[in-house]
């Protein structure tokens, strides 16, 4: 029983699990498309099986993903490895844990709310906002704090097209993303490490930059559960705790919002949180990094400013980066 | 009576070689089945750091127990505990030095001396060298009285030690705590020990 709980029993499915039609459908496109495939016997037949058994759409394909030019050059991290070694602590603190203790977490059904300096508070399901803009892929270098680093092919939709749906008011300055907080499915929020529920956030014209992504997938799969399921932020040019996981609520500020790790640790970890060699952490240093697969000989790379994504710096013009870090 | 003496040494000594082998062959194992995790080196350092420290807490409980029970003979496997104690905490050292930083010196000057956590772990390492340089029993007879008071430097060493996993973590420290009480616990029953037999001699 514990050695697999990916493999349930259909009678054991209580109905608030079961798929919402539109996903329901989606996957009988899928189904569609793999029988094709499998029946013209260019992919064994087990994918097929795969396809019509999963209860729950985690590692299910994305279909219709439009491919783009970002990161073309790079080489990706292996699946594998972004899906096992993450930093999750709502799963625990250890980069192992988020994998093994995130299989009771329920990423659909989904609903985000969408508060604070709006025309209108509302909310949107999850399918709903992957229908908002058309999914792309993007290949981003994301670079942790902890001075390592990986290459993910996200899979998502820029935040600026839910920002347009939301109608944010002339008051909103920042937004505030708070992630998901449950103690029943996630044994590390049960722990009060950090002050939860995890809060992040960005200034209204970063989160406004095309280079801002709201993932739903990665590899071209449905997001699993240890990489923030069912929806999280990506900001290629900023630390990797800046992408908020599991995200519940979208609240437009006047005022900077204090964020988790801000709150925890002051002199550590500012608002901003721009990938900078130039300021050092007390911790790590962040002028070199470790890319993740790179093997036991590599060495390091020299970290870019603001992870490589230059086009950024105009966001901060006239800023001085060391004091707003 | 001798005899009986010297057999549980024997054995003792014995197990630690043996227990002490684990930890390195298991890395050794894991790293040719490709199997030290998504960032095998910091798997790596993270492995010897760790027991290089367990060790040297086993070496720093010798006397501890030795004052609680009869078993004075302990102190005979406390040699080899401290050097295992160096052995892993030297390759805790070479694979930073080598692995992590490809022996860039400038880049490594940088972050010991920028790094508090660095700075402790690489004080706390050089005062370990001296204790196994003099931890023949030539450099015992050399150094007569200041033997002792050279080897002192182990509890220095401890705190540092402790100290550079406390400021590691991010936030969950729990695992370093777990060290940081053991510390404080053998501390306690020297001091108390030491207390004891001022009052006997006052």
């Amino acid at each position: 029983m514990t050695l697999d709980n990916n493999k349930r029993n259909p009678s054991n499915i209580t109905s608030s699990e079961i798929a919402p039609k539109e996903l329901f459908e989606n996957r009988r496109l899928i189904l569609k498309a793999t029988s094709l495939i499998a029946a013209s016997g260019l992919i064994p037949f087990p994918v097929l099986g795969n396809a019509t058994t999963t209860p729950l759409p985690s590692g299910s394909k994305i279909i219709g993903i439009k491919k783009t030019a970002y990161g073309a050059e790079e080489k990706l991290t292996k699946y594998e490895e972004v899906t096992t070694y993450n930093n999750y602590y709502e799963f625990g603190t250890s980069k192992s844990d988020p994998a093994e203790h995130s299989k009771q977490f329920k990423p659909r059904p989904w609903t985000i709310s969408i508060e604070g300096a709006v025309k209108k508070p509302k909310t949107i399901d999850i399918e709903t906002l992957m229908k908002l803009a058309p999914l792309e892929e993007r290949i981003y270098r994301m670079r942790c704090v902890e001075a390592w680093s990986m290459v993910i092919p996200w899979v998502g939709l820029p935040l600026a097209s839910l920002i347009r749906w939301a109608e944010p008011t002339g008051n909103a300055k920042y937004i505030e993303f708070i992630s998901a907080n449950d103690p029943l499915t996630m044994p590390g929020a049960r722990v009060p490490i950090l002050d939860w529920p995890y809060v992040e956030g960005l200034r209204m014209d970063e989160a406004n930059h095309p280079l801002t992504l709201l993932a739903v997938g990665l590899y071209g799969e449905v997001l699993p559960n240890q990489n923030g399921a069912p929806v999280r932020l990506v900001v290629p040019w900023k630390y990797g705790f800046k992408g908020a996981k599991a995200i519940t609520k979208i609240r437009f500020v006047e005022k900077m919002p204090l964020t988790t790790w801000a709150k925890s640790g002051p002199n550590e970890y500012g608002f901003f949180a721009n990938v900078n060699p130039n300021v050092d952490h007390p911790r790590w240093t962040q002028s070199s990094e470790r890319r993740i697969g790179s093997g036991l000989f590599a060495g390091r790379i020299k970290t870019q400013m603001f992870n490589g994504y230059a086009e950024v710096g105009q966001l901060y013009a006239g800023m001085d980066l060391k004091q707003y870090f | 009576m001798k005899t009986m003496k010297t057999q549980p040494v024997k054995l003792l000594k014995c197990i630690i070689w043996l227990a002490a082998c684990i930890p390195l062959g298991r890395l050794v194992w894991l790293g040719l089945h490709d199997d030290l995790s998504a960032n095998p080196i910091e798997f790596i350092e993270r492995s010897t750091g760790t027991w290089a420290l367990v060790f040297l807490l086993i070496c720093l409980s010798i006397t501890p127990i030795r004052l609680m029970t009869n078993h004075a003979w302990l102190i005979q496997v406390r040699r080899l505990l401290g050097l295992w104690m160096f052995a892993y905490a030297s390759l805790h050292v070479i694979t930073y030095v080598w692995l992590d930083f490809s022996f860039v010196l400038s880049d490594m000057v940088k972050d010991v001396a920028k790094h508090p956590r660095i700075f402790v772990g690489f004080v706390a390492y050089m005062l370990t060298i001296p204790l196994a340089v003099t931890s023949n029993s030539y450099a015992i007879k050399r150094l007569k009285s200041n033997w002792k008071k050279l080897h002192q430097l182990v509890y220095v060493v401890a705190i540092l030690a402790v100290i550079h996993f406390l400021w590691l973590v991010k936030k969950d420290i729990t695992e370093p705590l777990y060290y940081a009480v053991l510390l404080v616990i053998l501390f306690s029953i020297r001091i108390y020990f030491n207390y004891k037999k001022n009052l006997k001699f006052a």
